[in-house]
């Protein structure tokens, strides 16, 4: 964990916000010169605090009307192999994120698809085939939307 | 609707988002200028909405992650706006999505700690309008995060 000030966090919030943005024009945001903001962007990504880029499409323009957050339960705990549903489950080029989690289910997806009957065959076909896998709960997204979190308010 | 050529560009940057236009367009088996159009008309017509640099939490300190699922009090007809908005406004809230489903509404909350964690959700989560349930999950491993597509 590094140490960051006032400064840092703004130009965080301003990459968050618009990553197209120069060194020159984010500077100007902050109040600084160019060398010096592309020194402390440098310095935050050598860190690790910038951890690379989310490129914001519009899904339904793409063909992807669909997408559905799904809690997934293991069943039978003690005979399943975690890594093999884990790379099972990876590997299915729909489902976009894998989170193993701790609560009323074990893990968290998020599953993309055309419409709802290809999330239906996605779910029969490939998730549900899957050994291992117990209950499932299926939520569609209706809307979604992205904070700057801490930076935001500059509370960090 | 998108050609195969845009499904080149879009599968090319969605892969590799962080990389230069003329290795993009290289892998993309197109020259720097057509691949840079086809990005340029895609980003115009809206279908490209935006780049954003990634945060990383745990490197700012904050090591805690829980998604809260949330069902509302649906008796009063505002009760998703005041809660959205309501929820907006804490600080430790980084995303917030609504549902057709068994939840109404999912937030990630995020903090340094678990005691961090816990002031928050008493301070902040509880005191959010119209909540009539919710359950958390906690992020133990993030297994997969892939923003391709299978175009």
């Amino acid at each position: 964990m590094i140490d960051t000030d006032a400064t840092d966090r703004a130009i965080l919030a301003a990459l968050q916000a618009d990553a197209t943005l120069s060194a020159g024009q984010i500077g100007r945001k902050v109040g600084l010169s160019q060398p010096a903001c592309w020194r402390r962007i440098k310095r935050l990504t050598d860190a690790g605090v910038l951890g690379g880029y989310r490129i914001a499409l519009d899904l339904e323009r793409v063909g992807f009307g669909v997408t559905v957050f799904l809690g997934i339960k293991l069943a039978a705990k003690g005979r399943t192999s975690i890594s093999d549903f884990e790379r099972a489950i990876s590997a299915i080029p729909e489902v976009q994120s894998v989170h193993h989690v701790l609560g009323l289910y074990d893990y968290r997806l998020r599953v993309v698809a055309r419409d709802l009957g290809d999330f239906e065959r996605v779910l029969r076909r490939r998730i549900m085939t899957i050994q291992g896998v117990g209950d499932i709960e299926s939520n569609v997204l209706l809307s979604e939307e992205r904070l700057p979190g801490p930076l935001g308010h500059d509370l960090a | 609707m998108l050609d195969d050529l845009d499904r080149r560009v879009l599968r090319q940057l969605l892969a590799d988002p962080g990389a230069a236009t003329a290795k993009l367009a290289e892998r993309a088996g197109m020259t720097q200028a057509s691949y840079w159009r086809r990005l340029e008309k895609l980003t115009d017509t809206g279908v490209i909405k935006g780049r954003h640099a990634r945060v990383d939490w745990p490197a700012l300190g904050y090591e805690v992650e829980v998604s809260l699922r949330i069902t509302l009090e649906k008796s009063d007809p505002r009760a998703f706006d005041q809660f959205i908005e309501a929820a907006r406004k804490v600080p430790e809230v980084t995303e917030i999505q609504t549902f057709l489903g068994r939840v109404d509404v999912r937030i990630v909350v995020i903090a340094r700690d678990m005691a961090h964690y816990q002031s928050i959700y008493r301070e902040r989560i509880l005191t959010l309008p119209h909540i009539a349930d919710l359950e958390a999950l906690m992020t133990v491993a993030t297994v997969k995060t892939d923003p391709s597509l299978p175009l």
